[in-house]
């Protein structure tokens, strides 16, 4: 990147975001009571840190806000405003408007005000007055960074040139006139004990003076006592200048900015006879300046430097010394011991806690891809070697083994970088819960758990959405209407979980509400109304359940203004579906209605049994396979015409064959002797899935199908195997969700058959 | 001669532009994030001058430059605080510590290398 402030722009808002979750945090715990002294500190630090870089960068309109709402904040720190359960609700409204001001304005777009407006008039209100004079004292400026007559050789420019910098006015408008004026000034400048405890420097001051124009420095020792009598802290010396320069009385009060109130200072214009005593010194080029170096130096540094002065206080009258001398070198003159050790302080760096490196997530997808290769490589490689003949205990075969485990390895930490956790998604849900809850009139509190869970960064990003519908569903349908509750003998604040975790090499993201649960009734009156289903099927709980899925299905009774527009769980699955994701629904009638989502880690690599089925060799998610079996006679009973289960440890499942339901043959009939995978699914229910043979368990890399052949029933993708061969990875869930359950032909279909 | 500061700022966006404008005119620039760290990094350091900003974690500026005051080695290094509010009060407080002088945030380059030249030389 070229530009640096584009760059620290762009570091700037991923700095917004880490404070906004800093932010959110702390009032979180606000909310839990599980707050301490600091935590509204920290809330106030991020806002304040949001405006100071928004600063920077001329956003005034995320200043603006930020002040307003740091100004409330800052009432709360100093105990000025109370924080009540409306306040809190208050500022997490403001906080999520300070993200949405945050990333409208990383994008460039514009926000709505509506919202906006009544935000801060509410906070405006809390403030009261006290904010009014603040937030006029806040003046942003945008920075620039041309820095025109500034060495850029890593010099320091001389002081000589910064007089030439053509913006020295300190971002104060004089005005022309002023500015104009030409004559002489008659300075008198005598500094208090506390300008030297405060670490200032009279010598610079009379520099920067020199840099207006030319001048004539004269300084009164009268008060400076003998050597014994000298207290080292104490101002003993005062200046008076002549300045013959175009200024104005603004910019010469400018250099004594620091120092207001720490010395004695009069600017007056010179009189005539002043003015042609500056004349007569003009002559020179450069005029000298009474400058008592000396004296300056054992009041302010002597204390301070180790180094002892030679020759400090011995020198009782004033010492004439050329400006040119005074203005280059003195640093290194008068200051020795503070620069002594230049290379002894560079080697000492700040210790960064949190060192982290921006990379571009094309690079890391290329990555990915070339590890999937690898892979690949690996596995032909494995195969040739086998092939050839190698015997297994050579140190060819042993080597290769290690170079699996690299592999593997390798792939973990390619895997683990993009790797990200979900809670700045739950983060966003979190004000998805309360637009929500306030369009309805609902009091709801959400409950987050696992939110240290990491997933695929783009499974992060494309789950937003989908998640975000399903947590307005959970608000909108899912939760009763506050009355309800209380007749229900519930608490008034309805209660909405979202939970992530690990389940068997998937994570698995819960929503979950304590609402009323499915009335089933209801949809499927509503099911057979819409002509989605016969209106004489007989279903099970779990298959009405199921029907909100269907494509146009709704059942608010009234349609609200946050869910039920447009969008279904229809789309919701589809969703979920293409990041390899399955949705299942578990409800209790009056306890609530819980979906679940189970995602693959990774989008890039599988852990996949390779097995054949006639000719074709495909491959099905170690995930999804619990078990495998062999079955014999006494196992498979007929259920049905065309359908048999297989008796498993005192259960039933369907049985299912892969080769028929793939359409590569008739169903075979019987069964025994065949080898069965048992395949489980989110409801735990499971299935036995009939395949010829099993051929090798491996990690595969996935190829999709979408962009060429769109979503295929029952396939998920494809690999590359060893050998060269493609293969198709099995989606077995979605497979058996279509299965047509056919493992022998019916009687009658015989009969036709034999007829 | 190269000139060294340290500068104090618990935004990671205000030490990347205090980075960039004090490298521009080639003064030798550490960090620390807060008070605590301040001192921590001051430790073995000669700063020319020393900026830091108010509102920190664990240690605010007031207490960091009543800290380096104290330090009889730093008695006379020049701090320069970095505030949002320009407000009289502030600015009374920040000097009862010590602070030699103020820079406006945002601040301006130009203006911020000037407050350096100003109070280190």
């Amino acid at each position: 990147m070229a530009d640096p402030m584009e760059e620290i722009r762009a570091s700037f808002f991923i700095e917004c975001e880490e404070l906004l979750e800093a932010m959110q945090d702390g009032l979180q715990m606000l909310e839990d009571g599980a707050a301490d002294g600091e935590t509204i500190n920290v809330v106030f630090r991020a806002v304040h840190s949001i405006k100071g870089g928004a600063g920077a960068f001329g956003l005034d309109a995320l200043v603006a806000f930020a002040h307003t709402f740091e100004t409330a904040l800052d009432g709360v720190r100093s105990g000025r405003i109370d924080v009540d359960g409306d306040r809190l609700k208050l500022f997490f409204r403001c906080g999520d408007l300070l993200a949405d001001h945050v990333r409208a304005t990383r994008d460039g777009e514009t926000l709505e005000t509506a919202a906006h407006e009544q935000v801060v008039e509410a906070l405006e209100a809390l403030g009261g007055d006290l904010e009014e004079e603040e937030i006029g004292d806040f003046q942003p400026m945008a920075m620039s960074l041309d820095l025109p007559g500034l060495g850029s050789d890593g010099d320091l420019p001389d002081l000589g040139s910064l007089g030439g910098l053509p913006d020295l006015d300190f971002g104060m408008d004089f005005g022309e006139g002023g500015a104009t004026a030409s004559g002489a000034w008659l300075i008198r400048f005598a500094p208090k004990d506390e300008l030297y405890s405060t670490g200032n420097e009279p010598l610079y001051l009379l520099r920067a003076l020199a840099d207006l124009g030319e001048v004539e420095v004269t300084a009164d020792t009268d008060r400076v006592p003998d050597l014994d009598a000298l207290d080292p802290a104490a101002a003993c010396i005062s200046w008076t200048i002549l300045l013959t320069a175009d200024t104005d009385e603004a910019t010469i009060r400018e250099v004594f900015d620091f120092v207001d109130g720490l010395c004695e200072l009069s600017i007056k214009t010179a009189a005539d006879d002043a003015q042609s005593n500056a004349d007569a010194l003009g002559e020179a080029d450069l005029p000298l300046l009474d400058l008592p170096v000396a004296e300056v130096e054992p009041e302010h540094d002597a204390p301070a430097a180790p180094t002892p002065e030679p020759e400090p206080v011995a020198v009782p009258e004033s010492v004439a010394v050329p400006v040119a001398v005074a203005l280059a070198p003195p640093s290194t003159a008068t200051r020795p011991a503070l620069t002594a050790a230049p290379s002894a302080a560079s080697d000492r760096k700040p210790t960064a806690p949190h060192a982290t490196v921006r990379v571009d997530l094309e690079r890391i997808d290329r990555l990915v891809n070339l590890v999937g290769e690898l892979v690949i490589n690996q596995a032909m490689l494995s195969q040739s070697v086998r092939e050839a003949g190698v015997p297994q205990t050579s140190p060819a075969s042993s080597r290769l083994d290690e170079f699996l485990q690299l592999t593997r390895d390798i792939q973990e930490c390619v895997m683990m970088i993009r790797a990200q956790p979900v809670k700045s998604l739950f983060q966003r849900m979190g004000r998805i819960v309360r637009e929500a809850a306030a369009a309805v009139g609902k009091d709801v509190r959400l409950h987050t758990d696992g939110e240290a869970t990491e997933i695929d960064k783009t499974v992060v990003e494309l789950l937003a959405e989908p998640l975000m519908h399903m947590i307005r569903n959970a608000v909108d349908h899912g939760l009763e209407k506050t009355e309800a509750r209380i007749a229900a003998g519930k608490s008034p604040e309805g209660l909405v979980t979202l939970s992530a975790g690990h389940r068997s090499g998937r994570v698995v993201i819960e929503i979950g509400d304590d609402g009323a649960g499915i009335n089933r009734a209801r949809v499927l009156k509503k099911a057979i109304e819409k002509k989605l289903i016969p209106a004489d099927a007989q279903l099970t709980e779990s298959e009405i359940d199921n029907l909100l899925f269907m494509p146009g299905f709704s059942t608010a009774a009234e349609v609200t203004s946050i869910s039920g527009r447009g969008v279904g769980m229809d789309v919701v699955r589809t969703a979920i579906v293409s990041l390899g994701g399955r949705i299942s629904i578990t409800s209790r009638e009056g306890a609530g209605t819980t979906f679940s989502i189970s995602l693959p880690l990774t989008l890039a690599v599988l852990d996949g049994m390779v097995v054949r089925v006639e000719e074709e060799t495909l491959v099905i998610p170690l995930a999804a396979i619990v078990e495998t079996l062999t079955l014999n006679s006494t196992d498979v009973r007929t259920l049905g015409p065309e359908t048999q289960v297989v008796r498993v440890r005192d259960a039933f499942l369907p049985l299912l064959d892969l080769g028929t339901e793939l359409g590569y043959r008739t169903p075979r009939g019987d069964y025994s002797g065949a080898i069965v995978l048992l395949i489980t699914q989110e409801d735990n229910s499971r299935t036995a899935l009939v395949v010829d043979a099993i051929e090798d368990q491996r990690q595969v890399v996935i190829k999709g199908l979408h962009d060429s052949y769109g979503h295929v029933p029952g396939v998920a993708a494809a690999t590359i195997l060893g050998d060269g061969q493609i293969a198709l990875i099995l989606d077995p869930i979605d497979l058996i969700a279509n299965a047509s359950g056919r493992s022998r032909i019916s009687t009658r279909a015989e009969l036709a058959l034999a007829g | 001669m190269t000139r060294t500061v340290l500068a104090v700022d618990d935004s990671r966006t205000m030490r990347d532009m205090l980075r960039l404008a004090l490298t521009e005119v080639g003064i030798k620039a550490h960090f620390a994030e807060d008070g605590v760290h301040g001192l921590e990094v001051l430790e073995g350091l000669e700063p020319d001058a020393i900026i830091t900003d108010i509102n920190m974690p664990r240690m605010d500026g007031f207490g960091f430059i009543s800290a380096v005051r104290k330090r009889p080695e730093y008695r006379g290094v020049p701090i320069l605080v970095l505030t949002t509010e320009s407000a009289p009060e502030l600015k009374q407080r920040a000097r009862e510590a010590g602070a030699t002088g103020w820079i406006v945030k945002p601040f301006d380059p130009a203006k911020l290398v000037r407050a350096i030249d100003m109070v280190a030389g």
